[in-house]
């Protein structure tokens, strides 16, 4: 009988020491959670400022300028998002800016594809979701995506685009951003 | 600095400046000026040169960002089938008025036709749109597009 209630005993100590474990867990990941929507929030300024979302576009042709116009000179997206024929992005964007700054440049420029639109997305939720959506952004992970954003020329002209505005976040907060946004698991706000 | 090029299958050594302009280094240094300046800004389309088969805005091109690749120019356009087609066109139908604008014209159609040999309404719309026009040629510059679309004359010689 004593065995019995010492048994007992013991088993709800340890469940009482689960229940804690899983409640801090549960208040751990929700401030992550909470943390990394944060953070989301705040890189979806970037996302959404023109020097980003100029050729994230959802038509058939890239934009300009703060106000976000179309591209003169009617340039077109073409099949592979590189312009048609003779008016290829590379007939005036060149490997970098050009020397007046006026005329932007970056290696392999081009628009992204029209699975990675993001202008069509009126909350960071559902930008968020498109972003991580694997099946419109190139099979990239989180990580994947946050090495995209570190690395990919086209990502980083946006600090350097010569005589237009960059993003009001620094590229070095904008990468601690993404690095947070990792680390607490990746996840989206919820509006 | 000296910078080797390659201009219409020649090579030519020029000692410039690395940011200064193509159109320049072809006009000003090497004497060929059938290359127009329009805008300097790369939104007329007057200063096309070909880099590997490729337009390009000459005036808003580097020459140190030319490397090896191939210049091809207004000048020597005609040596290439296509550019034949769409000189022999461009006679036909009496498309320039002033003529400023030409040299780029015949150089974005040339290109064109290198990648599209039968373009539509569309793809003329699409591919010649940065070539403006003060004179307003557009329509005869349709018309001898398909014309040189259509010209066998030369095809297989």
């Amino acid at each position: 009988m004593r065995n019995i209630t010492a048994s007992i005993a013991t088993l709800l100590l340890f469940a009482g020491v689960a229940s804690q474990g899983l409640a801090q867990g549960s208040g751990a990941r929700n401030a992550d959670r909470t943390a990394s929507a944060e953070a989301f929030k705040k890189i979806a300024e970037v996302l959404r400022h023109p020097r980003c979302q100029n050729c994230h576009t959802v038509t058939e042709f890239p934009r300009q300028g703060d106000d976000r116009h179309r591209h003169h000179q009617m340039v077109v997206r073409g099949p592979s998002g590189r312009g048609t024929s003779a008016m290829l992005c590379s007939n005036c964007h060149q490997e970098k800016n050009s020397p007046d700054g006026l005329i932007p440049g970056a290696h392999n420029w081009h628009l992204a594809p029209l699975s990675m639109a993001w202008e069509q997305h009126k909350t960071d939720k559902a930008l968020c979701e498109s972003l991580k959506d694997r099946s419109l952004n190139g099979d990239k992970n989180v990580a994947a995506l946050v090495h995209h954003m570190h690395t990919d020329p086209l990502v980083l002209w946006a600090w350097e685009p010569g005589t237009r505005k960059p993003p009001h976040i620094s590229k070095e907060e904008f990468q601690a951003l993404l690095k947070r946004w990792e680390k607490t698991g990746g996840a989206c706000p919820t509006n | 600095m000296k910078y080797e090029l390659n201009v219409n299958g020649q090579a030519r050594t020029v000692d410039v400046d690395a940011d200064i302009p193509l159109l320049w280094i072809l006009r000003d240094v090497l004497g060929m000026t059938g290359t127009k300046f329009g805008c300097g800004m790369a939104l007329c389309g007057a200063c096309t040169v070909h880099l590997d088969g490729q337009p390009v805005r000459s005036c808003s091109t580097a020459v140190a960002a030319v490397g090896e690749k191939a210049i091809t120019t207004i000048e020597a356009i005609g040596r290439t089938e296509v550019g034949q087609r769409v000189q022999r066109a461009w006679v036909a139908k009496q498309v320039p008025q002033c003529g400023y604008c030409q040299s780029g014209q015949i150089m974005a159609a040339a290109a064109l036709l290198s990648a599209t040999s039968s373009p539509s309404d569309t793809d003329i719309d699409q591919a010649m749109s940065g070539n403006v026009c003060r004179c307003g040629t557009y329509g005869r510059i349709r018309e001898a597009i398909k014309v040189a679309a259509r010209d066998t004359t030369t095809k297989g010689g």
